[in-house]
């Protein structure tokens, strides 16, 4: 998995590549804590995550918290297929603010 | 249509399997309690995504078979092949790295008394992975809320009911997401209706994560409803693979009877009766330190 953070009008896109899996996880827990306690927005790109498991996905449901709590907001974008499967599994859709792509959530002012 | 037949055609024409090598491989599967043998040359292929449903009667070496699919047992002979690594040879490292990408769920749950659910099933997260307690609360939590468990990660196995239960080692089982996933017999002791949303689980949970799964079931509703194929073993032997449809139409005479659920008359051996009687065991060709149990 690689991590790129960039800024998009002032908030940060977490861009993700490749699989999330347990010994990822950590360190992908801490990126998306520390974006989110520096108080922004933040968008995670998943389009170019292969595979992403259940500590992946514990990582964006703690920042999701953190951001509710930080009153931020935190928005997926562009779920394949795959991890959506799993998504809806655990009803998380029903949770996360999920976009297309990037486009449509600046759009929509995530 | 003989068992060697039938798997040969089910494995080359697989229904709703990738064409990727066998998750799980069996070739030449022996086994024995003491002196009497359980499980006579067993040959299995399980192909990725596969819900394998393996059935038989009382004493037929389905639970036999299952306890070597999952390293508990060792074979008399033969090779037992999971996701590429013959268990029947591998290093403990080996092993280790193979248990994170398997699951078992069960009969009994299996659940530690002492421990209460969301322990439980943060269990095999706290052996295999060096993860954050936050994050492992959240994953066994996310976990009971795909096993429709959710709300009852603080209570006590003792305050779960059959079916909760069942539903909690499912959750324990997949905690770590793994590729295979064995079943114990997951509707034994359960009512109809809960045991039917359990085969909608099993369903699921195949469907959205890809899962390979071994199902040991002797209900017969259960197994035609989430099984791709079906294994059918029979004293130790495999009497049949095929898919349900070809289950259903086989005129042997033994599947026929497990089909209606007809008792019949076991033939005996009467000279191992007699052993076993008269306390008297002759040398076995290579016998396990196992304890007998229910099939």
């Amino acid at each position: 998995m690689t991590e790129v953070i960039r800024d998009e009008e002032g908030r940060f896109v977490v861009e993700l590549e490749g699989e999330i899996d347990l010994e990822r996880a950590p360190a992908l827990r801490k990126t998306l804590l520390d974006c989110v306690r520096r108080g922004r927005d933040v968008l995670v790109d998943l389009s170019r995550v292969t595979y992403i498991d259940s500590s992946g996905i514990a990582s964006l449901v703690e920042a999701l918290q953190d951001a509710g709590k930080s009153e931020t907001r935190f928005g997926l974008i562009a779920i394949s297929p795959e991890v959506m499967r799993v998504f809806e599994l655990a009803r998380l859709d029903k949770v996360f603010t999920i976009h297309p792509d990037l486009g449509s959530a600046l759009e929509a002012g995530a | 249509m003989t068992a060697q037949a039938s798997q040969l055609t089910s494995a080359q024409e697989p229904a709703a399997v990738s064409p990727a090598a066998p998750v799980i491989r069996v070739e030449g599967l022996q086994a024995f309690y003491g002196a009497q043998q359980v499980l006579f040359d067993v040959d299995l292929t399980v192909m990725p995504g596969e819900i394998m449903v393996v059935m038989g009667g009382s004493g037929s070496g389905k639970s036999t078979l299952l306890r070597h699919l999952v390293g508990l047992s060792r074979p008399a002979a033969g090779r037992v092949e999971l996701l590429g690594l013959d268990i029947t040879r591998a290093r403990s490292m080996e092993m280790l790295a193979l248990r994170r990408k398997i699951g078992v769920a069960f009969q009994g749950g299996a659940l530690f008394s002492s421990m209460n659910v969301l322990d439980n099933i943060m269990l095999p997260l706290r052996e295999h992975a060096r993860l954050d307690r936050k994050t492992m609360e959240i994953m066994a939590r996310l976990k009971l809320e795909v096993v429709n468990l959710a709300g009852a990660d603080a209570l006590m196995p003792s305050e779960l009911s059959g079916g909760m239960l069942k539903r909690a080692a499912v959750a324990r089982a997949i905690i770590m997401d793994p590729t295979l996933l064995f079943f114990d017999e997951p509707s034994a002791g359960l009512d109809p209706t809960v045991s039917s949303a359990l085969d909608d689980l099993i369903l699921k949970l195949r469907e959205a994560m890809n899962m390979t799964m071994v199902v040991v079931t002797h209900e017969l509703e259960s197994a035609f409803k989430i099984a791709d194929r079906i294994t059918i073993l029979d004293q130790g032997r495999i009497l049949l693979v095929d898919d349900v449809a070809g289950v259903r139409r086989s005129d042997n005479p033994r599947i026929q009877n497990l089909l209606n659920r007809r008792s019949e008359e076991t033939e005996v051996d009467a000279q191992a009766y007699l052993q076993r009687l008269t306390g008297e065991t002759p040398t076995p060709p290579a016998a396990t330190n196992e304890t007998p149990e229910a099939s």
